[in-house]
């Protein structure tokens, strides 16, 4: 039986004609392109790259973008695309996400004409394949302390120091590389390094036991000469890699409810069809109730909350804080619901034919990146008292 | 080379039909509406050629205002203009009532091709096709899985009965496809985007002249009386295998004494 969405409290109404086509489409993408060898991808830890070229052409890259022949959806239909990618699975999404949201967006926001032409376009139709290169081996909650330094020698730029846990590394034919110019002290800036430039290597994260169906790496840069029209001319400051970061949480947030919708159908599902003393199903049994009955009621309010946060974005009020909110509470309800399903579904729960343990496992990648679940809980502390804990001003 | 294609917007083949409480119509409260599949298989014929010979993809449907999705996923796919012939608020009209209204609002619109599926999932009445041809005076081929274009007319291949006939017909003729024609694409986010832009023009059967009365409800040639489920299938009889010999002899003693087909 196919997937039919999951909408206690009618929230369909409040999507447009065209939002809830948008999502049609990539759920039915979902349900006959991913679903079907997802399980194996991860078993395997192989990234079904088959898919890129396919999502390329559903427009799922850049998707919010209205120039370079991209369809310029608005916030909500680009955060259902989220949704329902992640309901098959966190790896994929998470490559949509960094392909859009931390690849495209800062090459379109702060990238030269030269730069855009020749990225963009490549990137929308998945000709070549991004990646975000932030967090460093010593620095990842907290960026700015980065290590990895551009020094312009020159005509050129000199790169040196290494990223890690980056998605998409080892496959990226471009890496959006956050470093510092002018020492420790530096602003941070973005450069554009291009896959086989000398000096700059890859290696990929071996036993992973979470987004086994996404390539995870780390990068080396070894004195890596670029030239100066790699620089990203439009930012400057840990503005850039955070207004990115902003884009990307926004989608998981979006996200988080996908990955929820798929445990507590499978639970659903399972909980009506497993009959355990007597001729009763474990759905009759009120223990079991009260799991299915906390996630449909945390699904539901994190769509409210996403929905809300989309709105927000296209009408320009939506701040960091909020975006906050929504990745911190979506991904915590997709982690319990995850938990719970696992639960429901007995043995079964750590089994691979059911989608439960796979996400499961994926959603501890999605509650550590694109900031902790704590370090939110932290933005959110200092955007109602005033006072950032992370980095307390001296006493 | 213009093309139309009619489609029926028809409950997911997937759904689980539940019958409606006056028992001769479907409740359709839980159903998820799709364009047919073999509609589906039309409309990716009609686009396909129209992007290699030019021309335009005009979309039909007869149906209630929520069809309207259908047409807008048509229309997301490459289709150019949509109409519907508003069924809303109607009693239940029959194929030849369809047929007679989708000829009446075909007839003013110049094409060279007129394409359906060879049936709709719906009903499965598989009647649409001949009466349509019939009422526009057009040749027809039904059951078609393969095409070869020629100036005017068309050459087709058409599955019969454990073989394949090669027809040529000459255009403007109604091209009914069958399972196997194509593989129908999937929307872009940019057509539905530029879907989103474009209106359809919805026409009621009194704007086409076609008194819907005569050809609806009780009037209709075929009514529907009654609906049934089939009956729910009987539990499944394991006979354990732990002796071959004895489980041979077990299932033989089921089918003489209990399935009575021996
Ligand atoms: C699968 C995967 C893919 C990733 N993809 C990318 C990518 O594409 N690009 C990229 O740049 N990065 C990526 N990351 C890295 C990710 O963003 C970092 O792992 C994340 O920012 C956390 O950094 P860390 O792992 O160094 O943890 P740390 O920062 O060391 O944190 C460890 C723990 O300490 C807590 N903590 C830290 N500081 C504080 C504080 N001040 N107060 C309270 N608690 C604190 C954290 O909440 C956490 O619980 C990816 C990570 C994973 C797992």
């Amino acid at each position: 039986m196919a997937f039919g969405g999951v909408d206690f409290l009618g929230i369909d109404d409040m999507l447009s004609p065209d939002e809830l086509a948008v999502r049609e489409l990539v759920r039915d993408f979902v349900e006959s392109d991913i679903l079907p060898i997802i399980e194996e991808c991860a078993w395997e830890g192989r990234f079904p790259r088959e898919l890129v070229p396919r999502m390329a052409a559903l427009n799922l890259f850049g998707a919010t973008i209205s120039e370079y022949g991209l369809p310029g959806l608005g916030n909500v239909a680009y955060g259902l695309i989220m949704q329902e990618l992640e309901r098959g699975d966190s790896g994929i999404r998470s490559f949509a996400s960094v392909q859009s949201a931390l690849v495209m967006y800062p090459i379109y926001s702060y990238g030269s004409k030269a730069q855009k032409d020749r990225w963009i376009p490549a990137l929308g139709k998945g000709e070549a394949i991004g990646c975000f290169g932030l967090t460093e081996p010593d620095f990842g909650s907290n960026p700015g302390g980065m290590r990895t330094a551009a020094r312009k020698d020159g005509d050129s730029w000199v790169l040196n120091g290494s990223k890690a846990w980056i998605t998409n590394g080892s496959i990226a034919d471009v890496a959006v590389v956050w470093a510092k110019v002018g020492g420790p002290d530096g602003k941070v800036r973005g450069f554009l390094v291009e896959k086989g430039t000398s000096g700059f290597t890859t290696s990929e994260h071996r036993m992973k036991m979470s987004l086994r169906a996404s390539v995870t790496s780390q990068l080396a840069f070894q004195d890596c000469r670029v030239g100066a029209d790699a620089l990203l001319p439009g930012v400057e400051g840990l503005k850039g890699p955070l207004s990115c970061l902003n884009q990307a949480r926004y989608g998981i947030a979006w996200g988080g409810i996908g990955s929820a919708m798929a445990t507590y159908t499978a639970a659903l599902d399972y909980a009506r069809s497993r009959k355990q003393f007597g001729d009763r199903p474990i759905a009759s049994h009120q223990m079991v109730q009260e799991k299915l009955a906390f996630m449909i009621s945390e699904i539901t309010k994190g769509q409210l909350l996403a929905l809300r946060l989309g709105r927000m974005k296209d009408a320009g009020t939506l701040k960091p804080e909020h975006v906050s909110l929504g990745k911190r509470n979506n991904v915590w309800v997709a982690r319990e619901c995850a938990r719970l399903a696992r639960e429901i579904l007995g043995a079964n729960g750590i089994a691979g034919e059911y989608p439960v343990f796979r996400h499961l496992a994926n959603i501890e990648s999605v509650f550590t990146y694109e900031g902790t679940h704590d370090i939110h809980t932290l933005v959110l502390g200092q955007a109602v008292t005033g006072i950032p804990s992370y980095n307390p001003p001296a006493p | 080379m213009n093309h139309i294609v009619c489609l029926a917007y028809v409950p997911d083949t997937e759904t689980k039909i539940k019958i409606g409480a006056d028992g001769k119509s479907i409740d359709e409260s839980d159903v998820k509406w799709i364009v047919s599949p073999y509609d589906e298989y039309a409309l990716e014929e009609a686009i396909k050629t129209k992007e290699t010979k030019g021309g335009t993809v005009t979309v039909v449907t007869f149906g209630p205002a929520k069809a309207d999705v259908g047409l807008r996923e048509c229309l997301a796919r490459g289709a150019n203009e949509a109409v519907r012939i508003a069924a809303d608020g109607l009693a239940q009209v029959d194929s030849l009532g369809v047929a007679k209204l989708l000829a009446a609002a075909i007839k003013p619109m110049p094409f060279d091709v007129l394409w359906l599926g060879n049936k709709g999932v719906g009903t499965d009445a598989q009647t649409l096709v001949p009466m349509l041809a019939e009422f526009l005076d057009l040749p027809h081929v039904n059951l078609v899985t393969k095409l070869e274009w020629k100036d005017g007319a068309v050459t087709c291949w058409r599955e019969i009965e454990g073989a394949k006939e090669v027809v040529e017909t000459p255009l403007p003729a109604l091209i009914a496809a069958q399972k196997g024609l194509n593989e129908p694409r999937y929307a872009s986010l940019k057509g539905i985007m530029a879907a989103k832009k474009k209106t359809i023009a919805v026409k009621t059967p009194a704007d086409l002249g076609v008194d819907v009365a005569a050809v609806s409800g009780d009037k209709a040639a075929v009514r529907w009386t009654k609906l049934e489920l089939p009956p729910a299938r009987q539990a499944v009889k394991l006979i354990p295998a732990d002796d071959p010999a004895k489980a041979a002899e077990e299932l033989l003693r089921l089918l003489r004494d209990e399935a009575k087909v021996l």
